[in-house]
């Protein structure tokens, strides 16, 4: 079978949410750069992907996709017999809610504090303090939920892993390499949550593949 | 047992649950909360939905919150054709187009209704002309894509009605009550696809519910 070509910047962690996922189904994929400091996004080529011009997209043989949530979904579909079970046999209401909080409670805020802690460095800016301000305190109230549910609950969605704990696992990486690390380790069940994702082979695979710049020296 | 509903169904998030309870002819009960009074940040709310929103579905034993959760809960059970099922490139499209209805369409025309009628209605200002004219413009390139993919297909997940047509019926339906439902006319497929979802039974019934700006006030 042809490698699965997912298109993006290789450090966007939304192309990240879903190698994340590719790699825990085991699925042989290349990383097609697509440059958005060159505008290559809004050039014809990708736009005939993803016509909203975003990174990812993915091509699997004829099937185009993109939104990362959605891709993710439909390799954990498709691919369900692959690597780690992601979704549940019998269908879970709790499942579509916590996909649901991830994307609209957790990366509401967790985004712009990555963008701003991480990508703006990256790219020779400096962090907008309000933007962080605002958004580390609305993320702490969001965490303060999942603490809650998480005392109760091993994953997101009961006892197993699944695509709703997959998916934050890209953001969670980048949060806690941020002065704002604290949003997640000062609150023990997200810390525990989290280290356990850190730990999975798949992950720490995903993770190793990030072209990350070294850390600064102490 | 039926089904329970909470929320106020004037909200565009509450009525996403109750088209989809309509659509797939559920009998439900919705339960009016009352958002002036703070009905929402009750404890007892809490314990059903922690971030204290609407919002909530009850079924037997089951509390599921988030619109899109109930609708892909309710219509997976009652209608699951609504959701591609059966074929997993039906499915696929319809999750991502729902994911673009979540991400792409919503925070713009959501925006420009929240100021053009919620603003004046609930919040008591005027609506903030900045806010607009940046949504507007990220709209139209939404709505550009939107009339190239209805071009092509009946619905936006293919020749089939689906969550991710319905999802955007509560959210268009104030949209279109303003003065930018004009972005949406110039598009002749947009506009086709918009006045056949709005001419559904279970559409014509939740409008009645979608209140706010309009000088009515339901208890519901």
């Amino acid at each position: 079978m042809a490698p699965l070509k997912l298109y993006g910047m290789p450090l966007s962690p939304n192309v990240v949410r879903v190698a994340t996922v590719l790699n825990e189904k085991g699925l042989d994929f290349e990383i097609i750069p697509v440059d958005l400091t060159t505008g290559a996004h809004k050039q014809p080529d990708f736009l005939a992907l993803n016509p909203f011009g975003q990174i990812p997209a993915l091509v699997d043989g004829d099937e185009v996709l993109y939104e990362s949530r959605a891709i993710n979904r439909y390799i954990a579909t498709k691919y369900a017999s692959s690597g780690a079970a992601l979704l549940p046999a019998t269908p879970s209401a709790k499942l579509e809610v916590w996909l649901e909080v991830e994307s609209h409670h957790f990366y509401p805020n967790a985004s712009p504090l990555v963008f701003q802690l991480v990508f703006r460095p990256l790219f020779g800016g400096a962090p907008d303090p309000v933007v962080v301000d605002k958004h580390a305190h609305e993320l702490a109230k969001v965490l303060d939920v999942y603490e809650a549910h998480l005392a109760q609950n091993k994953y997101l969605a009961g006892d197993q892993f699944t695509l709703a704990d997959a998916n934050h696992a890209s953001y969670l990486l980048y949060l806690t390499k941020t002065p704002k690390a604290g949003l997640v380790n000062d609150r023990p069940h997200v810390k525990a949550w989290w280290e356990d994702i850190a730990a999975r082979p798949a992950f720490q695979k995903t993770a190793a593949a990030l072209p990350l710049p070294p850390p600064p020296s102490a | 047992m039926a089904v329970k509903l909470y929320g106020w169904s004037r909200s565009p998030f509450v009525s996403r649950a109750l088209l989809c309870l309509e659509e797939a002819g559920v009998d439900y009960e919705l339960v009016p909360m009352n958002k002036e009074a703070g009905d929402h940040r009750r404890p007892d709310h809490i314990a059903r939905n922690p971030f204290g929103q609407v919002p909530v579905l009850e079924d037997g034993d089951l509390t599921v919150f988030e619109s899109r959760a109930i609708g892909k809960h309710v219509l997976r059970k009652y209608k699951p054709e609504l959701l591609g099922a059966g074929s997993l490139e039906d499915t696929a499209m319809v999750e991502m187009w729902l994911e673009v209805e979540a991400h792409q369409h919503h925070p713009a025309a959501g925006a420009i209704a929240h100021e053009c009628i919620a603003a004046p209605a609930l919040l008591g200002r005027m609506p903030n002309q900045a806010i607009i004219d940046e949504n507007v413009e990220k709209l139209k390139k939404v709505l550009e894509v939107y009339e190239t993919r209805l071009s092509k297909c009946r619905y936006l997940a293919g020749d089939f009605l689906s969550l991710a047509d319905l999802s955007h019926f509560t959210v268009m339906h104030y949209f279109m009550a303003t003065e930018y439902a004009a972005l949406v006319e110039a598009h002749p497929h947009v506009k086709a696809w918009w006045e056949e979802l709005a001419a559904r039974p279970a559409a014509k019934k939740v409008a009645g519910f979608l209140t706010i700006g309009s000088g009515v006030t339901t208890e519901k």
